[in-house]
């Protein structure tokens, strides 16, 4: 399990748009980078990543080797009903993680 | 006892010309046919923009942020400079709030970078960022 922060307001008035931060650790391996012994590094990137609000998407990424390592994605849901947030990503190996937060909307 | 002597400079230079920096670069008609693929032909600059520094002093981590008018549907980036043109696609769902995505990226040389946003109502829009890189990312 790799080791994420998220960033998620507890509360928000319908209709606020909410910005959502994730920061995963992951080498993200390019597959561009010689080792010690000559040969490539095999690519390893996390490949795909989605975000759901209630079940319903708030976006979804494709990713290339040409994001960074330890990736950083900061992105904006609008806030309509309380519910889950849902973050998951899968990786070259077949590992996919999923982290979830609340988010509380406050009515009126 | 006979030693080899080798001039410091040259043999700093000879290290230099070892480090295995050249990995096959996307070109820039590389990612003309894949926003010709994408768009087929019908972009046009504006709308959207894409915010990256000018100078970029280590490729490894650049902070990007990609911003695309209402009614986009998703947004692509491009870096002609990178071994893999691609750098990410975003597609934003019926929750999203805004069309913007924030995140860090490799550029592996002086180059520049083209964002592409597609909207619902089926235009096309482009922005391009060239920027100068001083320490590349494919070593380290």
């Amino acid at each position: 399990m790799a080791r994420v922060l998220l960033n998620v307001p507890k509360t928000a008035r319908r209709g606020e748009v909410i910005e959502i931060r994730i920061l995963i650790a992951h080498p993200m391996e390019s597959g561009q980078r010689r080792a010690d012994t000559g040969g490539l590094v095999p690519r390893q990137i996390i490949n795909q990543f989605t975000c759901t609000y209630n079940g319903v998407e708030v976006l979804s990424l494709e990713l290339h080797p040409a994001i960074a390592a330890n990736p950083y994605f900061a992105f904006y849901a609008r806030a309509d009903a309380s519910g889950p947030i849902v973050l998951s990503w899968v990786d070259d190996a077949g590992v996919s993680q999923t982290e979830m937060a609340e988010l509380g909307v406050l009515l009126g | 006892m006979s030693t080899l002597i080798i001039p410091r400079r040259a043999f700093v230079l000879s290290g230099l010309a070892l480090i295995p920096c050249t990995p096959a670069l996307a070109t820039v008609p590389q990612v003309a046919s894949l926003i010709q693929a994408l768009t087929g032909g019908a972009d046009r600059p504006g709308r959207v923009r894409l915010d990256l520094p000018l100078l970029v002093e280590n490729g490894n981590a650049v902070s990007m942020t990609v911003t695309g008018p209402a009614g986009t549907s998703s947004l692509h980036v491009f870096a002609e400079g990178n071994p893999n043109p691609e750098v990410i696609v975003v597609r934003f769902g019926p929750a999203s709030g805004q069309p913007r995505l924030a995140t860090r990226i490799r550029l592996s040389t002086s180059q520049t970078v083209t964002a592409v946003a597609v909207l619902a109502d089926g235009t096309f829009w482009t922005d391009r960022v060239e920027l100068i890189v001083t320490l590349a990312a494919c070593l380290e």
